[in-house]
């Protein structure tokens, strides 16, 4: 008799087979050999932003549009209301690096050494047993693009986004920038003025793709920024479910990491947006993250927040139809020295719409988890309704948490609520596992999973594994729990 | 056809004038007692005597300190080690109010503690998952209870039944059952009892706390113990139990 394994026993099963295996798969933090073919250089100027539309033989809009959004990077102050952020060192750094020439439709050309890299990294296999088609972005440029026929067929168009805005340019410019303008914050308009590859996803209307779509970003060179820029289009009725993994090798000195990701959530589709980032310990994360949701449209958010030195993230739903609902979910994991804030945004525009934020953190030694939320419903988004909550598990003594909800309610009928709780793992957890033979650190880990477990359940297997060995790794180096 | 009961591998728990304090305050004040393997053991006495903080003492519970005595599990010292150091020696403790730890699965948590406690077994996933089946029938419980989170949601009553799955599974030699009829009803405290008596045997030796003698009618303990403020001050064999059912504990003080 086969029994069925239940996800967290796959997972067991997956962590017991890498542990058996002789690949040492000691982290994702392996870096190759820079072959970067071109970059700018560092620092961001006129000239550098000319270069790269230059070099992406955009048309002229864009260029324009580029400019202009540098201005506006220029003028806007560096935000001081969050995380320290005095550590970017934004002259030192590369805006634009271009891996080896290539848009490959196919993995056998891809040059070696990068197919390595994601080989490494598992993306070909999963593309091949689990997803309807794949992006791979090397640095500055997508390397990699491939969509079933099956989908193709049907209009669904998947590629990065530089080759879309040639291939695709009126159905671009139709969303860039239009749910995250340039003038949004100041990273959104860096991102603006430099954005290279990214995802555009076009789902034509009450198309239903079954499988995920998925993005792996690699960012491999030192000092380097990544600022891509996804969009994600689900016309009509259709139904979607878009992926993104991101990982970087550590360096000493800190990389950026600034993306845009416009969602538009059309009448009655439905778009699942999951992201998982594992960026080593030197990045400094801080995209913008937006869903306009029309009319009877779902939004779902899914993110897993595990690695970068700083993370500044709090997607966002525009509710703009009746009966829009978004609902997100969130893990962040703040390790030894980093800090995750993070948070999400909710923004009620129309009657009868909904949401619900569920945001998890944990605080890891001296880590410091922090939610930072919004939520707004306007006068006439009449019986709309809203649920926070905020559960923050503390692991350290030192560990720290805090949470910032910020309503701005309008609108006489709406409900809302919050809740928030903060929790070490307690003794009495902790002493009922042990009294069942497990060590303090399986305990701890154990504990600290199950606080997870309903993000794990949601996310990629490859990811749950990693979430998973992740915690494992930082209860075995704390030996006791405090 | 007859069974050759090897004698040893049979298990002993010697407590010997066994001394703890919660928060400075002492509870327990020179316990002694010995369980021996095929024995049935019922520790009786009134409220706050110290019954249940002798369970967590044994089982190594962080908030209480042992200022005294020993605890040996067929010659080991446990009074010094950890939980799951006592676990792997053998123990365990059926606890009075089990907590619920969200999101650890109760399949997956069994089977890192058998991995545990029985590291020289390797058993099919699918066999393991299948002995808890059938022993969560056992207990009246759904199938459905092994991939929920381990007491999350449970009633007390099913609770209850979870630890004494929870034994059985994970066998282990010397067992304390604390309070186990508390929540169950008539119904289930049968079931329940019919799994204790089942894994009875000449290797195991239980403690069974109890505060009235109601799970006493199911299993028959050979001997019963009074318990009072902090030490043992009577033993003898069913009928004491009987009697204090009958007469309370007002006899005990004053003699």
């Amino acid at each position: 008799m086969e029994v069925e394994l239940s996800k967290d026993e796959q997972i067991e099963k997956l962590l017991e087979d890498l542990k058996s295996s002789n690949v040492k798969k000691d982290d994702w933090e392996f870096h190759d050999a820079d072959k970067s073919v071109y970059s700018t250089g560092i620092g961001l100027n006129r000239k550098v932003v000319e270069e790269i539309s230059e070099i992406k033989k955009e048309p002229d809009w864009m260029r324009r549009f580029r400019l202009n959004a540098l201005e506006i990077f220029m003028k806007k102050p560096v935000p001081t209301w969050g995380p320290d952020l005095s550590g970017i060192d934004w002259d030192n750094t590369h805006y634009y690096t271009r891996p080896d020439e290539v848009k490959a439709r196919n993995w056998e050309d891809v040059p070696d050494d990068i197919k390595n890299t994601f080989q490494k990294l598992g993306v070909p296999e999963m593309e091949q047993k689990y997803l309807a088609g794949s992006v791979a972005q090397y640095d500055s440029e997508g390397v990699y693009h491939n969509l079933k026929k099956v989908w193709e067929d049907k209009g669904v168009v998947f590629m990065d986004l530089d080759s879309a805005l040639k291939q695709h340019p009126d159905l671009v410019k139709n969303y860039f920038c239009k749910a995250v303008p340039a003038s949004d914050n100041k990273f959104a308009a860096l991102n603006a003025a430099v954005w290279s590859g990214g995802s555009f996803l076009y789902v034509p209307k009450g198309v239903q793709i079954d499988m995920p779509l998925q993005t792996y970003f690699r960012m491999n060179g030192e000092a380097t920024g990544q600022f891509e820029h996804t969009i994600v289009v689900a016309d009509e009725g259709s139904k979607v479910h878009y992926i993104e993994g991101c990982t970087a090798p550590r360096y000493d000195t800190d990389s950026l990491h600034s993306a845009i990701v416009e969602i538009y959530v059309q009448k009655n589709a439905q778009a699942r947006y999951t992201s998982v980032q594992n960026w080593s310990k030197s990045v400094y994360n801080m995209p913008t993250k937006r869903a306009w949701v029309e009319e009877n449209g779902q939004m779902e958010w899914v993110g897993g927040s595990l690695g970068s030195k700083v993370t500044m993230l709090y997607p966002s739903s525009y509710l703009r139809g009746p009966y829009a609902s978004t609902h997100n979910l969130n893990i962040s994991l703040a390790g030894p020295g980093t800090v995750k804030d993070t948070g999400a945004k909710a923004i009620h525009l129309a009657p009868h719409t909904s949401s619900i934020i569920v945001a998890k953190s944990i605080s890891i030694e001296d880590g410091k988890a922090i939610y930072r939320g919004l939520l707004r419903m306007n006068k006439g988004a009449i019986n709309s309704k809203s649920h926070v909550q905020c559960d923050a598990l503390l692991i350290n003594d030192e560990s720290t948490s805090f949470t910032y909800p910020h309503d701005e309610i309008y609108e006489p009928t709406a409900t809302f609520g919050h809740e928030a709780t903060v929790g070490r793992i307690g003794t009495e957890e902790l002493t009922y596992l042990r009294s069942r033979g497990l060590s303090e650190e399986e305990a701890s880990s154990m504990i600290v999973l199950g606080f997870m477990d309903d993000v794990m359940k949601e996310i990629p297997m490859e990811f749950a594994v990693e979430m998973n060995r992740l915690v494992k790794l930082e209860m075995s180096k704390m030996g006791a729990v405090g | 056809m007859y069974k050759v009961v090897v004698s040893e591998s049979m298990s002993e728990l010697i407590i010997k004038d066994l001394r703890a304090s919660v928060a400075d305050k002492e509870i327990l004040k020179g316990v002694n007692l010995t369980v021996k393997g095929g024995e049935i053991h019922a520790l009786m006495g009134p409220n706050g005597a110290g019954k249940s903080t002798l369970g967590n003492v044994l089982m190594g519970h962080p908030n209480y300190t042992i200022t005294g005595g020993s605890i040996k599990l067929d010659g080991k010292e446990l009074a010094n080690r950890t939980p799951e150091e006592r676990a792997r020696a053998g123990l365990f403790l059926a606890f009075q109010n089990p907590v619920s730890v969200t999101g650890v699965k109760l399949s997956s948590f069994l089977r890192t503690a058998y991995k545990q406690l029985h590291p020289e077994e390797k058993i099919p996933l699918s066999e393991f998952q299948g002995r808890i089946k059938d022993h969560l029938k056992k207990v009246g419980l759904d199938e459905e209870f092994l991939s929920r989170s381990v007491n999350d949601g449970f009633s007390g009553g099913e609770r209850k039944r979870v630890e004494i799955l929870q034994m059985v599974i994970l066998r282990p030699k010397i067992v304390i059952l604390d309070e186990i009829d508390s929540g169950l009803d008539v119904d289930a405290l049968k079931l329940v009892a019919e799994e204790i008596r089942d894994y009875y045997s000449q290797e195991v030796g239980f403690l069974i706390i109890t505060h009235y003698q109601r799970i006493l009618k199911n299993i028959d303990p050979e001997f019963v113990h009074i318990l009072m403020n902090g030490k043992i001050t009577m033993n003898g064999d069913k009928s004491l139990a009987l009697k204090i059912e009958d007469e309370g504990y007002d006899w005990i003080r004053s003699e």
